[in-house]
């Protein structure tokens, strides 16, 4: 072996490709099984078992319930309703308290601070009306739900539980012809879609990850989970008594996001039928060991991690949106704003499948962050409507006082409990925002696949929410 | 070959452990680092509560498997080294099947850091160790991390750590890393191992049958002929018997070779580039 001195990469590789027919092909799990030998020998060693006594076993005993065949669904849909109605009923009151002071206090002292310095009417306009009121609304709105949802779920992270939450619906995203581990991304997603489009990383397959990052946005994101709640509580809670008003509505954020999960595996189904054809792998999950969470530590990191992060980045798109609201609905063109031009040319389209012209160009301008849409519907109603009681002028937001200030100004804005469902609806079957748009670019590095699940939930959005207001019709009457 | 690192009692002001309070978590500033330390091990063992608490940042830390699905990076400085800490996604096995699998494996080979830390669940210890003689096959500078350490106490589990250390031949340090236990004794075998003060003799896997050895002797020889400096040549041979194509194809390019003359700065961050496009 030794009188070539001088010994090429090709002559190694030929002889190894020679080799590997003596070697013969169960080479891999020989090998493999010699390091599992060796593992289990040195293990044995090291390790002292406690004396062998069955012990009652906590994590088997709570893993048969949570993720039993019949049970685990159920308890799955009560845990959430519980974790959602915490947040619903706990937010209420933070969330008046913070309007108060960011704007009923703070907001006409800084308009007396502007009078006094003889600010020009159109920088006051652009800085207060714009800028600082659309920040104010998107804190007095978001940081109270957020701050006691994120814990929570941060805390069934931790304990262990989503994992099951995975294992129970492996079984269901096999039959739709994805990969099981799409239930990880899945509940990825719904802290984020983007990092739940990153997350699919750990599908190995392409067509399976595709799918999982064509149907990610069916998982409800951060940015949504607050325009659900807000819509919940203020149309579908009211539509009962006050006493039952909280659970209805943590029912209802339930179903919404429920039915993104029913949209995942049809969707899943269909693509896994049609674009994306292909065989099914197979994986193993492991249940990871059931750990008491530390509590004081998860609600600090996910205050920090999560809600501060989700708002801080809502403020950021909120500051810009607040002058592009305020300059559209101030500048105008024969008289009429540019707003208005805008939601007058939707509203059709918009009333046609059950929402109006309003909401359509607030989620024109809430491409870049789904967590600005209530704020901008709020501030374009009060343009359209005119209701001066509330407001302060055009583009204008006013002042929170109650659940039932906001309410009648929907209504005054032609809304009905159809208005309302279909928002849910749109606001869950629609484009992704453009962080995750530009995340799925980066991670497929098509412009097919990104266009495709670009477009895809939004014509599904379109053709939902147009099928339920036809309905709605022919069973009301009207809507 | 290990020397007292398994005590778990605070350390005494004598020893070099005692000055582990000089531990600067450097967040993301990472100029200037002296060694690169990897962070490895299956997922579920408390790889990013290590990495959190060695570096001071605050990745979130999941329960489940598949969080860390890209690399993590973050920097301290301990005693009178500067580190740079990669925290490698979690995967049970180095045999390059799905993508995590991968970033971890061609970080471990072709970033040839200084030491690799592979994070073990003591509770779990004989399906942890299949990652950990996979790692010793790559490379020896290993230091294993025994997390878990609270759980195995409360599960009445007995670990023989010395003993571990002498069968795996590298430093074995027992962790709670959750309550920040055990890290001083981790920072300085990592110091230990990277400035070459501890030098570790890793377990080769055994058993592999006679007529296989044959095979896998003969193209060992002659991979290292072919590299002189490679270090786990065996390994190679192994992985090539094996079918392995990026392997075929690091040969081919000149990669493996690359590796032997220094060049691995510039490896590592063709390697960086390869991860941002994957």
């Amino acid at each position: 072996m030794n009188q070539s001195k001088q010994i090429t990469p090709k002559e190694v590789l030929a002889t190894a490709q020679s080799l590997r027919w003596e070697v013969g092909s169960d080479f891999h799990e020989i090998v493999m099984e010699s390091i599992y030998a060796d593992a289990a020998r040195i293990a044995d060693r090291v390790v002292t078992r406690p004396g062998e006594k069955p012990r009652f076993d906590l994590d088997r005993t709570i893993d048969r319930i949570v993720t039993h065949r019949f049970w685990g669904f159920p308890f799955m849909i009560l845990l959430f309703t519980l974790v959602f109605w915490i947040t619903i009923t706990g937010a209420n009151i933070p969330s008046q308290w913070l309007a108060n002071i960011l704007i009923e206090t703070i907001y006409p002292f800084l308009k007396d601070l502007a009078a006094t310095i003889g600010m020009p009417w159109w920088l006051e306009g652009v800085l207060i009306d714009g800028m600082y009121l659309a920040t104010a609304w998107v804190i007095s709105v978001m940081l109270p739900p957020m701050a006691i949802f994120f814990p929570l779920f941060t805390l069934l992270e931790d304990f262990g539980y989503l994992p099951r939450v995975g294992f129970n619906l492996d079984n269901v995203f096999k039959k739709a012809g994805a990969h099981g581990k799409q239930s990880l991304s899945m509940m990825m997603g719904f802290g984020c879609n983007a990092a739940g489009v990153i997350s699919t990383r750990i599908i190995d397959s392409p067509r399976e990850r595709l799918i999982a990052i064509i149907t990610n946005n069916f998982a409800l994101c951060n940015g949504r989970w607050p325009t659900q709640i807000l819509i919940a509580t203020l149309f579908i809670g009211g539509m009962v008594p006050a006493y039952w008003a909280g659970l209805i509505s943590a029912l209802a954020v339930v179903g919404i996001a429920l039915l993104g999960v029913l949209f995942t595996f049809l969707v899943s189904w269909g693509l896994s039928r049609s674009m994306l054809k292909g065989e099914v792998s197979t994986f193993s999950l492991e249940l990871p060991p059931y750990r008491p969470p530390r509590i004081w530590q998860t609600i600090y990191v996910s205050i920090i991690d999560r809600t501060i992060f989700v708002l801080w980045r809502a403020i950021v798109f909120a500051l810009p949106a607040g002058v592009v609201i305020w300059l559209i609905a101030n500048i105008t063109i024969n008289g009429t704003s540019i707003a208005e031009y805008l939601i007058n040319f939707l509203n059709p389209l918009g009333i046609l499948i059950g929402l109006n012209g309003v909401i359509l160009v607030a989620y024109i301008v809430a491409i870049p962050a789904n967590e600005i849409v209530i704020p901008t519907i709020l501030m374009l109603t009060v343009l359209v409507t005119g209701v001066s009681s509330v407001g302060e002028g055009a583009g204008v937001m006013f002042e929170l006082e109650s659940e039932d200030a906001l309410r009648s100004l929907f209504l005054a804005g032609g809304w009905t409990l159809l208005t309302a469902v279909n928002l849910m609806l749109f606001s869950l079957v629609h484009n992704p925002c453009s962080t995750t748009i530009y995340t799925i670019f980066k991670e497929t590095g098509s412009r097919k696949w990104t266009a495709i699940s670009t477009l895809l939930p939004l014509v599904m959005g379109f053709a939902l929410t147009f099928l339920v207001a036809q309905v709605w019709r022919l069973i009301f009457g009207s809507g | 070959m290990t020397k007292e690192l398994t005590n778990t009692e605070a350390p005494c002001a004598s020893c070099p452990v005692h000055h582990a309070a000089n531990l600067k978590k450097l967040g993301v500033d990472m100029k200037d680092w002296d060694f690169v330390v990897a962070l490895a091990g299956n997922p579920n063992v408390g790889k990013s509560t290590v990495f959190n608490a060695l570096t001071g940042l605050r990745q979130h830390t999941g329960n489940w498997p598949g969080k860390t699905v890209s690399r993590a990076e973050g920097g301290f400085e301990f005693g009178e080294g500067r580190y740079k800490l990669v925290d490698l996604p979690g995967t049970y096995s180095l045999l390059a099947t799905s993508l995590d699998e991968e970033i971890a494996r061609d970080f471990i080979l072709f970033g040839q850091p200084d030491v690799t830390v592979v994070v073990v669940d003591a509770t779990r210890l004989e399906r942890n160790l299949n990652l950990v003689l996979q790692v010793l096959e790559i490379t020896d500078r290993v230091v294993v991390c025994l997390n878990l350490m609270d759980e195995a106490q409360r599960n009445g589990l007995k670990i023989d750590d010395r003993r571990l250390a002498r069968d795996l031949g590298v430093p074995v340090v027992p962790t709670t890393a959750r309550y920040n236990q055990g890290l001083e004794h981790l920072l300085q075998a990592i110091s230990d191992v990277g400035t070459g003060k501890t030098i570790c003799k890793p377990h080769k896997v055994q058993n592999v049958p006679p007529d296989l050895k044959l095979a896998v002797t003969q193209l060992e020889n002659q991979i290292q002929q072919l590299y002189p400096d490679l270090p786990n040549a065996r390994w190679v041979a192994l992985r090539l018997l094996d079918g392995d194509e990026r392997i075929a194809e690091s040969i081919r390019k000149g990669e493996l070779g690359d590796l032997t003359r220094g060049a691995s700065e510039e490896t590592s961050q063709s390697i960086d580039l390869r991860l941002e496009a994957a």
